[in-house]
C-alpha cells in the first residue's frame, strides 16, 4: 500500500520532468543545428548579394549581346539584321512561327549546318534561327537594365529558370558568334572572357544596372 | 579527297570532292549537271537554287559534306518532261527574258506550290524575294505562279 501510494504521488511531477528534458534537448539540438545553418546562409547571402560584382560583369555581357554578331539575330521586328552595320537582311527573310522562317525562305536553305569557304559566305550552324515568334527575345534598342530584367524572366527569356540561363552559355548559336569565318567583325570579349563574365554576373545575383 | 554518295534527281551518284565544295560545283563540274546556274555565290540571288528534301536551297553555299543521304533535285529533275505546272505556266506567260535565273526562279516557285499550293499575292512575294531577276521579269514571274497554282 506505501509502495503503490509513493509510486502515484511521484509519478506526475517524473513525468513532467521527463517531457520538461526532452524539451530541452531538442531546443538546444535545434538551435545548434539552425547556428550552424545560418552561419552557413549568412556567407552564401553575402557572396549572392554582391550586386557591384554582378553589374561590373553584365556590363561586359551587355557589350557583346548588343554587338552585331548576337544582336543581329534579337532584331525589333521579324527580319533578321545583317552584317557589320546590322543592316536589314538581304532578301528580307520572315522569322515565322519558330523563328527558322517561312516556306521558300527558311534559315537553312542558305545557313547549312557547316559554312563553305569565302569572306561573305553566309555562316554555317546545324541550329540557325533566330527566337521565336512567341517569344521575340528582342536585344535590339534595349538598354542594359531593360535587357538585364528580360534575360532573367522566364516569361520572356524562353522560360528557362537561372541554371537553364547560365547553361545557354554553352549553346552552339551562341558559340557561333566567334566563328562566322569570312571578315566579320567579332564581339569585343573573347568567347571564353564573355563566358567568365556570364557566369560572374548570374552567380552573384544577376543584378540589373540602373539606367 | 572523300568520295561522297548523293542522291541526284533520284539516282545515286559517287564524286570526289574536297569537303567544302559547294553542291553547286558538284552538279556543274563533277556531274556536268549546267542548268543550275552560278550567280553569285554568296546565297544572296537565288540562281543557284535546287531542292533539298523540298526545300528551295541555295547550292552555291551549301558544302557537299552536309548533303548526307538528303535527296537533290535540280532542274534538269522537276518533271520528266517539263510539264511541271510552273515550266508550263513559264511559257504561257513568256516569262524569261535572258533566261539566266529562270532555273532558280523555277525551283523556288515549284518548292512554294508544293508547300502552299494557293498563296496569296503576299506569300509569293516573301517567298520569291530571294531570287533576283536582273531583267526585272517579276511581274510575269508572279503571274505565272499564280497560273501555276490552279494546275497544283
Amino acid at each position: 500500500m506505501f509502495n503503490t501510494h509513493l509510486s502515484s504521488r511521484y509519478a506526475k511531477p517524473i513525468l513532467k520532468f521527463f517531457i520538461f528534458s526532452v524539451a530541452v534537448i531538442l531546443a538546444i539540438a535545434y538551435k545548434s543545428k539552425n547556428d550552424k545553418k545560418a552561419e552557413y546562409v549568412l556567407l552564401s547571402e553575402i557572396r549572392k548579394k554582391d550586386s557591384i560584382a554582378s553589374i561590373t560583369a553584365f556590363k561586359k555581357v551587355y557589350s557583346v549581346l548588343m554587338h552585331p554578331r548576337c544582336m543581329n539575330c534579337h532584331p525589333d521586328g521579324d527580319i533578321p539584321l545583317q552584317g557589320d552595320e546590322s543592316r536589314i537582311h538581304n532578301m528580307l527573310p520572315q522569322r515565322g512561327p519558330d523563328g527558322k522562317g517561312i516556306l521558300t525562305m527558311k534559315c537553312a536553305n542558305c545557313h547549312g549546318a557547316t559554312g563553305v569557304p569565302g569572306d561573305a559566305t553566309p555562316p554555317g550552324n546545324p541550329h540557325w534561327h533566330l527566337p521565336p515568334a512567341d517569344m521575340k527575345m528582342v536585344f535590339q534598342g534595349r538598354t542594359a537594365r531593360e535587357l538585364a530584367l528580360q534575360l532573367v524572366n522566364p516569361d520572356l527569356n524562353g522560360h528557362k529558370n537561372m541554371e537553364e540561363l547560365r547553361l545557354h552559355a554553352e549553346d552552339t548559336l551562341v558559340k557561333s558568334g566567334w566563328n562566322m569565318g569570312g571578315d566579320r567583325e567579332l564581339p569585343p570579349l573573347s568567347y571564353q572572357e564573355f563566358k567568365e563574365a556570364w557566369y560572374e554576373w548570374i552567380d552573384n545575383g544577376a543584378y540589373a544596372p540602373s539606367n | 579527297m572523300p568520295v561522297y554518295t548523293i542522291n541526284i534527281n533520284g539516282e545515286n551518284k559517287q564524286v570526289d570532292v574536297d569537303s567544302d565544295t559547294p553542291v553547286l560545283w558538284v552538279l556543274r563540274d563533277s556531274l556536268r549537271l549546267l542548268g543550275t546556274k552560278y550567280g553569285c555565290g554568296i546565297a544572296h540571288c537565288g540562281a543557284c537554287t535546287v531542292h533539298m528534301e523540298g526545300d528551295a536551297v541555295r547550292s552555291c553555299a551549301y558544302p557537299i559534306s552536309a548533303v548526307g543521304d538528303k535527296k537533290i533535285v535540280t532542274i534538269e529533275g522537276l518533271s520528266e518532261n517539263g510539264d511541271h505546272p510552273v515550266q508550263k505556266a513559264w511559257l504561257e506567260h513568256d516569262v524569261p527574258q535572258c533566261g539566266y535565273c529562270q532555273a532558280g526562279q523555277i525551283m523556288t516557285a515549284s518548292s512554294l506550290l508544293a508547300q502552299n499550293s494557293n498563296p496569296s499575292d503576299e506569300e509569293i512575294r516573301r517567298a520569291m524575294n530571294g531570287n533576283i531577276c536582273r531583267c526585272a521579269t517579276y511581274t510575269r514571274i508572279n503571274r505565272a505562279i499564280r497560273t501555276a497554282s490552279k494546275d497544283m
